[in-house]
């Protein structure tokens, strides 16, 4: 994000200080580490970051400009209070154990275990979020994809592989989407990046079954400063999903990825994610797509947990025909803040755009829509329509919208709604009398407030999010 | 009696911090029997029956509701509803992106025990013979809980929930009020096919219009926030031609004049 929108919120989010360990989606997974940098971001870690990945040196380089454009940058002056997140307690590299060394399922704890099933998710996927994913070399349906994939010409990759086996493809595309100038957390993030997602699919080819980030071995998606390159060639077609509604513990509590997605001329590229971070986590994420003529990018962002998350997926419309899509899920429990949206850019005449954001606010919980569309001089009969809906499910609850509309093409057509709704007495009274707990009832009331972007999920996600939300609103009764 | 049966007795309730509405009913419905319940606008029907159903909007202030036997009072809606308890509503509330098949699974599966969820070619077969009761076209379960629904499709809803829920006793509030005939009769249907043994119902009606399709087994008759007359279901066509001034009279009311006369069609 440019640094364009004002300054406005101060959310509520200290008091979990200290308390974010004792919740129920906060635990600890056993961990050893081969290599971990000293605390807070100097040249020195930068420098030994590329050091222990061996990597090129355009990449050091880099890294290196990107660390001096953040330190002349400073933090952004608008959205959510980020005064407790103090970068000089953070590690910025922690390299993950050798593959050899990897957990057994075995050693996973119990209730741990008993978390992912009562989420019902996918065991493959239970492996992976435990730390056991080597094992899925194993696995028959992924090994089967992947020969398909390899002689389709695909890559999926994590993105160190990918800069280690595909340096020239790497390199023409990096940061094209998103330069380190662009906005302070992209810039460190481009200083200290480490694992992500490298898709690139070739042109023309169409791949029905999503490519799942929990596929990858060794794959770090989810790490603290991931960074993915997702490259749709002319006419290719597929769906990206990484992340899970599963809480993803982390010690660390400062995340901040940057996805960049290139979608060429006629080609359709899908990104999903859903996160789950422990409450502690601040979750700063540069998302962005730049599509090429007749080219179409969805996104579907699910935001759950953290304690501070900041993620606008952008979708900059370059080429004529252009079409984009923005499916915008945010849940905010005591002591969070989400602020989430989207940012639409119609650079060419004949885009089009829609953005449905769904977000909902319980306990001392706020939501934030921020979103922009803009609608470049010669861009003629652009369309783009926003529809941004709020639940509140309580009194403290909070709930805000910050819309940006920058017309500059007389023939735009531009729609904005935007709905705040309570959690209605009269539903629940009706549910409950037909049996189910008050909880239950509430429930339901927001999975069908969040069906109309639910339903575009596939149905092994969509059912994890139905339980994790059934999991939010267990003892909201007071 | 009371070992199955719906028993109200000397029940007292108020709108929250409001004046009292209910003044002492004394109610009995016998499993096996469907009961009517007339009275003039305002005499308090429509508040027992969410009374019963346990709508926080109202306080009971004395009196109790057993069903077979044991008290419900101290029990929240859902746990009422487990109990056995069903209320049609009046005006059935729009629930966005639930849709029927999937709220009547939750529901039923509210009532089983966890990891005895009940299978899905069973809860199919239950739904579609409820739907087909009805005379409904079968999409309407993926459609969303009285989402656009008209107001019979509204009332129809209500039925098809009480032939699934298998609830043993149902409390109908006005769900003929704003029905053309053939809606009517279709809601009869289905509350006919409900009828047996293991069924009782309070039907809840201004007009004796209804109980042509549903012939009652006995009538009550309320008035100012009590039941003031019982009879034979003979008495809901003395209603439907004399109006209710004459029970006030004979109930030691005052007659308000506010009859409305068995408006036949399009009520």
């Amino acid at each position: 994000m440019a640094d364009l929108l004002p300054q406005d919120a101060h959310p509520d989010a200290a008091k979990l200080e200290g308390m974010a360990h004792a919740d129920q989606y906060s635990y600890y997974m056993p961990e050893t580490y081969a290599f971990r940098s000293e605390k807070g971001l100097t040249k020195r870690v930068v420098e030994q970051i590329s050091y222990q990945k061996n990597e090129p040196e355009w990449m050091l380089k880099f890294r290196l400009r990107a660390l001096e454009i953040a330190e002349k940058k400073g933090r952004p002056k608008w959205g959510p209070d980020l005064s407790h997140l103090n970068f000089d307690e953070i590690y910025f590299y922690i390299r993950p154990q050798d593959k050899k060394g990897t957990n057994s399922w075995d050693d996973v704890p119990e209730e741990v275990r008993e978390t992912y099933r009562k989420l019902g998710i996918p065991e493959a996927e239970q492996k992976m979020l435990a730390g056991v994913g080597a094992q899925y070399e194993s696995e028959m349906v992924y090994h089967n994809l992947k020969e398909e994939w390899e002689k389709q010409g695909v890559i999926f990759l994590d993105s160190d592989t990918g800069l280690q086996q595909y340096p020239e493809l790497f390199k023409e595309h990096f940061a094209t989407v998103v330069p380190p100038e662009d906005n302070y957390f992209a810039a460190v993030n481009s200083a200290v990046w480490s694992g992500g997602s490298f898709v690139y699919v070739p042109a023309g080819v169409e791949i029905d079954v999503p490519l799942q980030a929990y596929f990858l071995i060794n794959a770090q998606s989810m790490g603290q400063f991931e960074r993915t390159l997702i490259i749709g060639e002319p006419g290719s077609r597929f769906h990206y999903i990484e992340g899970c509604t599963a809480p993803t513990y982390n010690s660390d509590s400062f995340h901040s990825g940057v996805i960049e997605i290139i979608v060429k001329e006629r080609a359709n590229v899908r990104y999903s994610t859903i996160q789950n971070w422990s409450h502690n986590v601040y979750n700063l994420v540069t998302q962005r797509a730049i599509v090429q003529r007749h080219g179409s990018m969805g996104w579907l962002d699910g935001n759950l947990g953290s304690k501070v998350t900041m993620k606008y997926p952008s979708t900059y419309l370059m080429g004529e025909g252009a079409h984009g899509e923005v499916l915008s899920i945010a849940f905010a429990t005591d002591g969070q803040h989400q602020d989430a949206g989207a940012k639409v850019i119609h650079a060419a005449p004949n885009t089009t755009s829609s953005v449905v954001s769904k977000s909902i606010s319980k306990g001392t919980g706020r939501s934030s829509y921020r979103g922009l569309v803009q609608i470049h001089e010669g861009a003629t009969n652009a369309r783009s329509n926003v529809e941004c809906d709020a639940l509140l499910l309580d009194d403290q609850a909070k709930t805000d919208t910050y819309p940006y509309i920058e017309i500059n093409e007389k023939s735009a057509h531009v729609g904005h709604e935007a709905t705040v709704s309570k959690l209605n007495d009269e539903q629940i009274f009706y549910l409950q009398s037909r049996g189910l707990p008050e909880d239950a009832a509430m429930a339901l009331i927001v999975r069908g407030f969040l069906d109309p972007v639910a339903k575009e999920l596939p149905l092994e996600y969509a059912v994890e999010l139905n339980r994790l939300i059934e999991l939010e609103m267990e003892g909201s009764v007071g | 009696m009371s070992e199955h049966s719906l028993e109200i007795r000397d029940l007292h309730a108020r709108i929250a911090d409001g004046e009292e509405i209910l003044k002492g009913v004394d109610l009995v419905v016998p499993r096996g029997e469907v009961h009517a319940l007339m009275g003039p606008n305002g005499s308090g029907k429509s508040t027992l029956a969410k009374v019963m159903a346990g709508d926080p909007q109202y306080e009971v202030t004395g009196g109790d509701v057993l069903i077979d036997g044991e008290s419900i009072l101290e029990m929240e809606p859902d746990e009422r509803a487990r109990a056995g308890l069903y209320l049609a509503f009046q005006y059935p509330v729009e629930v966005p992106g639930v849709s029927i098949a999937n709220f009547l699974r939750l529901a039923l599966n509210a009532r089983r025990e966890e990891g005895d969820e009940i299978g899905v070619m069973e809860f199919y077969t239950k739904l579609q013979r409820a739907v087909k009761a009805l005379d409904w076209d079968e999409s309407i379960i993926e459609r969303n809980l009285h989402e656009g629904f008209s107001g019979g499709e509204k009332k129809r809803s209500e039925i098809l929930q009480l032939l699934v829920l298998e609830s043993r006793y149902a409390i109908l509030d006005e769900t003929d009020s704003g029905l053309d005939v053939d809606a009517l009769k279709v809601v009869a249907k289905g509350v006919n096919a409900a009828r047996g043994p293991e069924f009782g119902a309070l039907v809840i009606t201004h007009y004796q219009r209804l109980l042509n399709y549903i012939v009652p087994d006995k009538v009550h008759v309320m008035a100012a926030g009590r039941i003031v007359k019982q009879g034979p279901k003979e008495l809901a066509m003395e209603l439907d031609t004399r109006g209710y001034d004459w029970i006030r009279v004979e109930a030691g009311l005052a007659p308000v004049g506010d009859d409305e006369h068995a408006p036949r069609v399009g009520a």
